[in-house]
């Protein structure tokens, strides 16, 4: 482990809650709002944390124990990932196997604890998940065997430092195809418009939120800070391949990265702004689509 | 179709209640499908009691292409044979009789109770339940499909929006939906009931809070019946403020309405204008009379409060610019294509089934039917001026939005016109009591579709019955229809597309 790696975990975790509160405020101003405060998502949270729980008399250990296990999955899988050309806290051959994985972990234990709900909008949204998010692996693994191709490295932080101006100029294209692929799959994962509507309160039509109705106080807050962290460990590796400034200067490194993050949830939502969401069975046509472009993107790589 | 069986009535021109025919039930069951089949609608059916034992079923045949009403009664005992298996529009009408008034439907393939109360005849009950029992609504035998893959999904009566409670019970397969079953009466109150013996003070408010978002509608009609009994003549002024009152009210809820369709699709900006401008709709019915729902504004007579030329000008002038940010928000919305791809397709309901079903109002124009009570049964100012009706084709969430889009231009162009040359003149006469056994059916087009409301009165001249058929009362079915294999995901929006009203079906 290194400082400079510890920093960039340190800042996902700080900083993590911040996009939802972007992402609200761009929706706002194109909804002719004034919209919630940035930091309304750490308001939440901090409530969240302070109110108790409420558990079901069907449910079990499992329904307990999902929320935690599903936190501590992606506090893992943050870890991994880089700020940029700032190295990740760990990292090792073959780490972006462990980073796509982990995040299947949270995303199993959130479906099992929903199933022990026995609720049958619990069910159906867990159905969905999965179903979605089988579709939107390959897309998510392919792409990161594209990035190992060009880079010639297994590691997430090797492949993102190694990602340089003079690999978008070799091989712009790839990398394009790429990031259309894992924005899609930032979008799906997050459960974001076009995919899921996280604004919604209409349980027949949820996806992610529906899975998680029955959690309430502390547990919820986990949740909900999990989300966020996602969505910030997804953008940070977006950013990663769409923004090659790697000086060597870790604070200007630093704060293109950022910056390129908080341009991320700008874009999401501006996205959320401008489109209706999409049938749910149209979902996996988009699904599919971004694993196209990841499979297009690693034959292109491996001519 | 002309039977000498049958009295012929208009909107709002009272009969007497002893020229109605008395027909036997074989005859009475004939007459209906007959004349169902051949294009007219059931705008009404209900029990009175007559004498202890017996209940007579009226029954209000609605012919729009002639703008008449046909008026037939029959009398029944314990139990009758069901019109529902021949006439599926009087399939809610049947439950209502059966559940009022403990006559059994032989053959009714649907027999279940619609509001969850007792019978009004102590001692009968078409279920046999008996007085002391406590009935709950929902509380019922669902429809239920057996087999491994299939699993039901239970909505309600609590939601997760502010709306108004009901059940609804989804048998599944996947995200597909085979059948919906709706069940509702968490807001029963007995209003109708409550209406026997008057019209006293309290009758107009239970009018206009008979469904919130419907005061102008429910009011107007009630109004229509009460002037038309005691043969009093409205001033022209007052007709047309209340038409003003009638298309605002339906401004307000269309633009509603499109707003939260567009909402639910997770399309922002036409959801959040909209949202806005449904109160700027509101604020000018508040600017005729001081409420934003225009409670305390029709009175039977006329209209309490009178608009003078200043108001007037501030009327038009405000409408105007209201109408410009709608048309912005609203063509936002069939201009993104995501929006409208979403909206096709979804919920479609066939004419066939609308015409089976004898749907009214919106969802009924969605799908090519030209039913519009200001065209077909005009009262009031709609005789002089009308108002185009506006339909769709397809018969799916689009066409019911588009349709809402279309009236909202047309109702904007008639409140301009009407206020541009608003007659001069008195707004409000006296009227008084009403006269012994007479009978009125006063249609009105309301939001969401045909309001009918049916006054009887006794030997005194007060009410004996009170009849209101709100329009959801008609279109829940169409709603539960336009399910049947579709997405479950889809309900939320195909519900907003009907959007219903709980307390009006209620009562």
């Amino acid at each position: 482990m290194n400082t400079a790696g510890s920093v960039s975990w340190f800042l996902a975790l700080l900083l993590a809650p911040l996009l939802l509160g972007i992402i609200n405020r761009t929706k706002a101003f194109f909804a002719g709002r004034q919209g919630a405060p940035l930091v309304q998502a750490y308001f939440d949270c901090w409530k969240l944390l302070q109110k108790g729980a409420v558990y079901s008399r069907t449910t079990t250990w499992v329904f307990v124990s999902g929320p935690v296990a599903g936190l501590a999955a992606v506090l893992a899988a943050a870890a991994l990932v880089p700020l940029g050309g700032i190295g990740a806290p760990v990292s090792f051959a073959g780490d972006l196997i462990l980073f796509a994985y982990l995040l299947g972990l949270m995303r199993f234990l959130t479906v099992l604890a929903a199933l022990d709900t026995g609720s049958s909008f619990e069910g159906m949204g867990a159905s969905r998940e999965v179903w979605f998010s089988a579709l939107a692996e390959p897309a998510l693994l392919l792409g990161l065997a594209v990035l190992a191709r060009e880079t010639k490295s297994l590691s997430l932080s090797g492949m993102i430092f190694a990602l340089t101006g003079e690999v978008w100029t070799r091989s712009g294209i790839i990398l394009l195809l790429l990031a259309v692929a894992l924005f899609i799959v930032l979008l799906a994962e997050n459960a974001r418009i076009p995919v899921d509507d996280p604004n919604t309160h209409l349980e027949l039509t949820m996806i992610h939120e529906v899975m998680v109705l029955d959690h309430s106080g502390p547990d919820f807050g986990f949740i909900l800070y999990g989300a966020a962290l996602k969505l910030w460990v997804l953008s940070a590796l977006l950013v990663g391949v769409v923004v090659p400034v790697r000086t060597g200067n870790p604070w200007l490194d630093g704060a293109a990265v950022l910056a390129g993050i908080m341009a991320v949830a700008v874009l999401v939502g501006i996205v959320e702004s401008c489109m209706a969401r999409l049938r749910l069975f149209r979902v996996p046509q988009l699904l599919v689509g971004a694993g196209a472009f990841s499979t297009l993107a690693l034959i292109l790589a491996l001519r | 179709m002309e039977s000498k069986r049958l009295l012929r009535a208009y909107n709002s021109c009272p009969v007497g209640l002893r020229d109605i025919p008395l027909v036997s039930i074989s005859e009475f069951r004939e007459t209906l499908i007959r004349n169902v089949a051949q294009g007219a609608r059931l705008a009404a059916l209900f029990g009175r009691p007559h004498e202890p034992n017996t209940l007579r079923v009226l029954a209000v045949l609605a012919r729009g292409s002639e703008g008449t009403l046909f008026i037939v009664e029959t009398e029944v005992s314990d139990c009758y044979p069901a019109l529902t298996v021949d006439c599926p529009q009087a399939h809610w009408f049947e439950r209502e009789v059966a559940e009022q008034w403990g006559v059994r439907p032989e053959g009714h393939p649907w027999l279940k109770p619609i509001r969850f109360h007792h019978s009004y005849r102590l001692g009968r009950d078409a279920w046999a339940r008996a007085a002391t029992e406590v009935i709950q609504p929902s509380m019922t035998d669902f429809f239920q499909m057996a087999g491994e893959e299939v699993h039901e999904v239970a909505v309600g009566p609590v939601h997760a929006g502010i709306i108004e409670p009901g059940h609804f019970r989804f048998q599944c397969h996947g995200e597909n939906v085979y059948h919906l079953e709706i069940s509702l009466g968490y807001q029963h109150r007995g209003v109708e009931r409550a209406m026997i013996g008057g019209p006293n003070h309290r009758s107009a408010h239970y009018m206009e809070t008979l469904a919130g978002d419907t005061s102008i509608g429910h009011m107007t009609a009630y109004c229509q019946a009460m002037e038309a009994l005691t043969g009093y003549t409205v001033p022209g002024r007052a007709h047309v403020l209340r038409a003003v009152a009638l298309e605002l009210e339906r401004l307000a809820n269309h633009t509603g309405d499109i707003g939260a369709l567009a909402g639910d699709v997770g399309y922002l900006p036409t959801a959040a204008h909209c949202g806005r401008l449904r109160g700027d709709f509101l604020n000018l019915t508040a600017l005729l009379c001081g409420n934003r729902f225009g409670r305390g504004f029709v009175r039977p007579g006329g209209v309490v409060f009178d608009l003078d030329t200043n108001q007037a000008g501030i009327l038009l002038d405000r409408i105007g610019r209201i109408y410009q940010n709608v048309t912005t928000a609203v063509d936002l919305l069939w201009k993104t294509p995501s929006v409208v791809a979403r909206f096709e397709k979804t919920g479609r309901l066939p004419r066939e089934t609308c015409e089976e079903l004898g749907l009214v109002g919106p969802a009924a124009r969605a799908c090519g039917i030209e039913r519009d009570v200001r065209y077909e049964f005009p009262s009031g100012t709609y005789t002089l001026s009308h108002i185009p009706v506006a339909t769709g084709e397809t018969g799916d969430v689009f066409a019911r939005a588009y349709v809402r889009w279309l009236e909202i231009q047309r109702s904007v162009a008639f409140i301009q016109e009407q206020l541009e040359m608003l007659p001069c003149g008195p707004i409000r006469v006296g009227t008084g009591d009403l006269p012994p056994e007479r009978l009125v059916v006063s249609l009105v087009e309301g939001w969401r579709g045909e309001i009918c409301h049916v006054a009887l009165t006794d030997a005194q001249g007060h009410f004996a019955h009170y009849k209101v058929v709100d329009p959801s009362f008609h279109n829940w079915m169409g709603l539960a229809m336009a399910l049947r294999d579709q997405q479950i995901s889809d309900f939320p929006l195909c519900n907003k597309s009907f959007n219903l009203s709980y307390c009006g079906h209620d009562l």
